[in-house]
């Protein structure tokens, strides 16, 4: 596993995220690893925010599951979340953390690690 | 009786230990998540729903309206020349960029979209304030130079959260508008044609090439 994560990374058209951990997960991180979860992280990764309403669309959730999802990956740090008004209506913006950017380049790692080590076999 | 002192062999159920490369079935997972962390971030970020092959089309455009806008008599015709450049551009990109949404599946007036078009608006409306003014002022030559200075700076703004062609593209429309606004003042039409028309056709066939479509 260490030599695949050391072999050259399968680019696959992904851009690099800057200040990201250079160090592989070895656990599977579950907090990241959950499909919708994983959808709002790498949405994220490259808008520097996005609205509720924007990531809802974007990712095809309905408002109960995008709150849950994002109150989870809030708890764990991963996400930041802004609640202002516009006028009367209600904004609630969700930006990535570097926690949350570091847990995205370091479960990249991981699944590239786990290619890598098929590719090798 | 006699007995061979070896054991049964154990046949184990599992893969032998020094295997260590995970099951094929996790490895497609692990495919198809990378996947699907890459349309993600393609749909979310602003520059996919920008058309490689609409900016070849504007790249063309800028270079034949820099050839017609160079053989116009007078300034105000010339200007004019600019002025349907600048509008059949605009219709290119918005249609271009419209269609290659719609093939991606990717709202346009949502998120990233909206935000590419807020931040490329400014610097396009004082440039054309500024076109006003100076044109008023007589100072046509210093048209071309201001106009790939700012419309670059929109670029940038607009390309930031964007992959790097975006924001390099802006830059080099930028310092072809620095060149443009320091050279000698007949030079504007082939700066135009250099700038306008051949960046976007270079970095459209880039965009292209390497972003679908």
């Amino acid at each position: 596993m260490a030599e695949a994560r050391r072999a050259e990374r399968a680019d696959g058209g992904l851009r690099p995220l800057p200040g990201g951990a250079e160090t592989g997960a070895p656990e599977l991180d579950r907090l990241i690893h959950e499909r919708v979860r994983l959808g709002i992280v790498s949405a994220l990764a490259v808008n520097a925010s996005l609205t509720f309403n924007e990531l809802k669309d974007m990712l095809s959730l309905t408002d109960g599951n995008l709150s849950v999802h994002a109150r989870k990956l809030e708890d764990g740090g991963y996400l930041q979340c802004s609640k202002t008004f516009e006028g009367r209506v209600p904004r609630t913006e969700f930006r990535l953390t570097d926690a949350g950017r570091r847990a995205l380049e370091a479960y990249l790692n991981h699944m590239e690690a786990i290619i890598q080590a098929v590719r090798d076999r | 009786m006699h007995h061979p002192c070896t054991m049964a062999e154990i046949i184990p159920f599992r893969r032998p230990p020094d295997d260590e490369a995970p099951p094929l079935e996790l490895h497609e997972r692990a495919m198809d998540n990378l996947q699907f962390i890459r349309r993600t971030m393609e749909r979310a970020g602003s520059f996919t729903a920008v058309s490689g092959w609409g900016q070849v089309v504007i790249g063309v455009t800028g270079a034949l309206a820099a050839w017609l806008a160079s053989r116009q008599g007078s300034a105000l015709n010339w200007l004019a020349t600019w002025a349907v450049a600048a509008v059949v551009s605009m219709g290119v990109g918005v249609v271009t960029t419209a269609m290659k949404a719609r093939a991606i599946g990717e709202p346009i007036r949502s998120g990233p979209g909206r935000k590419f078009v807020l931040s490329l608006a400014p610097p396009l409306m004082a440039g054309a304030v500024l076109t006003a003014v100076l044109f008023h002022a007589g100072q046509q030559a210093l048209l071309p130079g201001m106009w790939l200075l700012l419309y670059g700076a929109g670029i940038v703004t607009a390309g930031t959260n964007s992959v790097r062609v975006v924001p390099v593209m802006g830059f080099s429309l930028m310092a072809v508008g620095v060149a443009a606004l320091l050279a000698p003042a007949g030079w504007g039409d082939a700066f135009m044609a250099a700038g306008f028309g051949g960046l976007h056709v270079v970095f459209g066939t880039l965009i292209a090439r390497r972003y679908g479509g």
